[in-house]
């Protein structure tokens, strides 16, 4: 089973491997630097559980966990 | 074959023809960035006081546009909407890209472009100047947020950057008016100079043969201009895009299957798009950034990091949210409230001594109720609107808003629409005029206008007098089980029925009429910093003069109609029996003869007439033509309803919501047959009928002015009639038979 950003914990990072699928949510991701090899960590959740706060790149985002499942992560 | 047939598919104003190159006179620089730089308050700093929102052309929003000098010089400055990329996926993401490429009927390409870089988030910002430096007009960065760059012990070096990205970069901090006077210089020059960039990224060979062999067979895209070769690399590098889109229509369908197969040419060739691009120009950033950017390693917690802990904290920050909210919500309520106040009572003063200035008759009547009232009934909502957008400016500025969208986004997603659109339909159960001008900050067209639809389900501080006349009047001042009272019971579930019905409505549009690609949520959650006086000052009063100058006509227009209406056809005979009798009336019956005739007057209008001849219509919902008659005269302003029925019922126009003559009055109503006409279960129906209707003039105009067309005006007034009847009319008949 392939590890995603949705699957971190708050404070735990990963290493981007790939990002699943080929249309407007891919192509923003890696615009804002979500690009192969890149750390990303995950900051929080909110309340309710969705979206998640991640950092990149030196920067805070926020995504919502469908998005997140995008973005696959280095098994390690 | 593509020749012969183009020229009869496109219309000319669309045509990607060659770009015009701009005049000598006043110069051009569109000013790009990515959102949270600090480009508003840059562009703030640059134009000064010329700034002001226009319609720029290109620019199907409007945009903020200003002017600035330098040696004598005349600039024109636009502002582009932030953007992350310069590649558009929706038609509304297409204004960068029309304006740089000088696209579209009456737009000349820019002379200069002035690209704004975040010094902390570098790399991110060099994606869009990339880009941007692709399209081959002179180009001069601004370096922003360089003393929180130093904060965090970042350190870039100016002149290695500038050897890097071939055109010149100030360093400025906007807040505090550092580096301005130096980057006028550098636009001037770059004017002048007319120096084109060129994209610093190099793309495989392979991928610069497709684009040649694009080049080939696109006649009307042919020629060495690097413009042209922008506009061919987005349309291998954004596969169903808007470029696309464009191109498709213009030059026949047959344009896809070359794309799509020079796509999978580059695929099978191992650098397939779109990761190519991203993947170049990445690779070149990270480059540049090594060499031009000392960062000393810190885990020092930031501020931010120290707000954000409260602030986005299960408890603590739902209690923060839900304070800021009461506060905004109190602040439209009740600080505008003395203004408005004033403002009320300064029209009333105004028309009661132009009143008294002139004669009796339908002059006057126009002056004072048509033109003074209508004049009073738009003024008086600026000062909820300033103090909305002064409000939501700070907690712009300060970087809380995407916190608060971040909080309620899980909510909001639930029924269609995102976290962004929290504020503007809370803002909406003030008044729903600023709620909308607010939904500005959704960048989503789709999102946005469905939020615009609803938010005047939110019942509104208008429709309160109404709820409180009826509840009074008619709701038995009983106890629900002993504890909760009915009177109170009732108030809340009006508030509750628009709050109920919005997120099915609004799912229901997402669904069809506003039905498109799901938008990212993709929020980014900016450093907090203490917000710039001159955005907030200048938003509030950017604001208020755009709904005066736009909304006011039309609201100004149908008070004057509602005016005509009320008054006309004015039978002299009315006025002459009247005459008669105020001859031989003393003091006191002076007064009450008055109204009367107010009353009369009323009746036999044309308003009247309309009222009578709907009866039928209303009596499903329990109503007579009275009532019928007082909505019909509200539709403009809900408000109106209680001076209306204070007038049928030959009270006079001054009552108000607590009057007890009016309660009284409406109590002692009697259908021909000696049933009363206001019991609890009618009572409800109108009340159910006004939170679910839009009578609001104002909002209407506001509707057509922020989605640019009557349309979803006329939309919105014709669903929420429609709405509003069936509410009314499930209540009646439920309601009765439940007795």
């Amino acid at each position: 089973m392939e590890k995603t950003l949705a699957d971190l914990a708050p404070n735990e990072a990963g290493r981007i491997h790939a990002i699943k699928g080929v249309d407007g949510l891919s192509q923003r991701l890696a615009e804002m630097g979500f690009t192969l090899g890149q750390m990303v960590r995950v900051v929080r959740f909110a309340p309710l559980g969705d979206p998640m706060q991640v950092r990149i790149r030196g920067f805070s985002l926020a995504l919502r966990r469908n998005e997140a499942q995008r973005i696959v992560l280095d098994p390690s | 074959m593509a020749a012969a047939t183009a020229p009869a598919r496109s219309a000319p104003s669309e045509r990607l023809s060659r770009p015009q190159p701009a005049s000598a006179h006043r110069p051009v620089v569109a000013v790009i960035g990515n959102p949270n730089t600090g480009k508003t308050t840059l562009f703030n700093a640059l134009t000064g006081l010329t700034q002001h929102t226009g319609n720029y052309p290109g620019v199907t929003v409007e945009s903020a546009v200003g002017e600035f000098t330098v040696d004598g010089v005349r600039f024109l400055a636009v502002d582009l909407p932030g953007t992350y990329s310069l590649s558009p996926r929706a038609p509304d993401e297409m204004i960068a890209v029309n304006v740089l490429l000088g696209i579209g009927e009456g737009v000349r390409t820019p002379d200069v472009v002035l690209c704004v870089i975040d010094a902390t988030n570098l790399d991110r910002n060099l994606y869009l100047l990339t880009q941007v430096l692709g399209v081959g007009l002179p180009v001069v960065v601004a370096l922003t947020m360089t003393d929180l760059a130093a904060k965090q012990s970042i350190n870039i070096s100016l002149s290695e950057l500038e050897k890097h990205l071939g055109v010149p970069v100030v360093p400025v901090q906007a807040n505090r008016r550092i580096g301005i006077p130096a980057l006028r210089q550098a636009l001037a020059r770059a004017a002048q100079n007319a120096h084109r960039s060129i994209s610093p990224i190099r793309f495989p060979a392979v991928f610069n043969h497709e684009v040649d062999a694009l080049a080939q067979s696109l006649p009307q895209m042919n020629g060495p201009s690097p413009l042209s070769r922008f506009l061919l690399e987005r349309l291998l590098f954004d596969a169903g895009g808007s470029i696309e889109t464009t191109l498709v229509q213009q030059l026949g369908a047959e344009l896809r299957p070359q794309t799509d197969a020079a796509r999978t040419r580059l695929a099978a060739a191992g650098v397939a798009v779109p990761q190519l691009e991203v993947d170049s120009r990445y690779h070149w950033i990270t480059q540049v950034v090594e060499a031009t950017v000392q960062q000393a390693p810190t885990t020092n917690q930031t501020w931010t990091d120290r707000i954000d802990a409260v602030v986005t904290h299960k408890i603590w920050g739902l209690a923060v949210f839900l304070i800021t909210m009461a506060v905004t919500f109190q602040a439209i309520f009740s600080w505008a409230a003395p203004l408005m106040d004033s403002i009320d009572a300064l029209c009333k003063a105004i028309g009661a001594w132009v009143g008294d200035l002139m004669a009796e008759g339908p002059l006057r009547s126009l002056i004072v109720d048509g033109l003074i009232g209508g004049v009073g009934a738009v003024v008086v909502f600026v000062p909820q609107i300033a103090v909305l957008f002064g409000l939501i400016a700070l907690l712009e500025d300060s970087g809380y808003m995407a916190r608060a969208a971040f909080l309620l986004d899980r909510v909001m997603a639930s029924f269609g629409l995102s976290g962004r659109s929290f504020i503007p339909l809370l803002s909406s159960f003030a008044c729903a005029v600023p709620g909308i001008m607010s939904t500005r900050s959704i960048d989503n067209r789709r999102d946005r206008i469905a939020t615009i639809l609803i938010a005047p389900l939110m019942s509104c501080s208008a429709r309160l007098p109404v709820y409180v006349l009826l509840i009074s009047a008619f709701i038995p001042a009983r106890t629900i089980g002993g504890i909760i009272g009915l009177q109170g019971f009732t108030l809340f579930a009006m508030y509750l029925i628009g709050l109920v019905i919005a997120p099915p409505i609004a799912f229901a549009l997402k669904r069809t009429i506003l039905r498109g690609e799901p938008v990212p949520f993709l929020l980014e959650l900016p450093p907090f910093k203490v917000p710039a006086w001159r955005v907030v000052l200048f938003r509030m009063y950017d604001r208020s003069w755009a709904f005066l100058r736009r909304a006011g006509t039309i609201i100004l227009a149908t008070t004057v109609l509602v005016w005509a209406l009320s008054f006309y056809p004015n039978q002299l005979q009315v006025s002459k029996e009247f005459q008669a009798r105020r001859a031989t009336a003393s003091a006191e019956e002076l007064e009450q003869l008055n109204t009367a005739e107010a009353g009369v007057r009323l009746r036999e209008s044309y308003l009247g007439q309309a009222g009578r001849m709907l009866e039928p219509v209303v009596r499903p919902l329990g109503w007579d033509w009275k009532i019928g008659m007082a909505t019909l005269a509200s539709f403009p302003a809900r408000e109106v309803i209680i001076a209306a029925l204070g007038t049928i019922y030959n009270l006079g126009n001054e009552q108000d919501e607590g009057s007890v003559d009016l309660r009284a009055a409406m109590q002692a109503e009697r259908w021909p047959d000696g049933r009363p006409v206001y019991t609890p279960v009618v009572a409800l129906s109108i009340m159910v009928f006004f939170a679910l209707c839009c009578q609001c003039g104002a909002t209407l105009a506001t509707i057509k002015r922020e989605t640019g067309s009557w349309g979803y005006a006329v939309f919105t007034f014709t669903y929420m009639t429609c709405l509003a009847y069936l509410g009314a009319l499930a209540v009646y008949q439920i309601g009765s038979r439940l007795g």
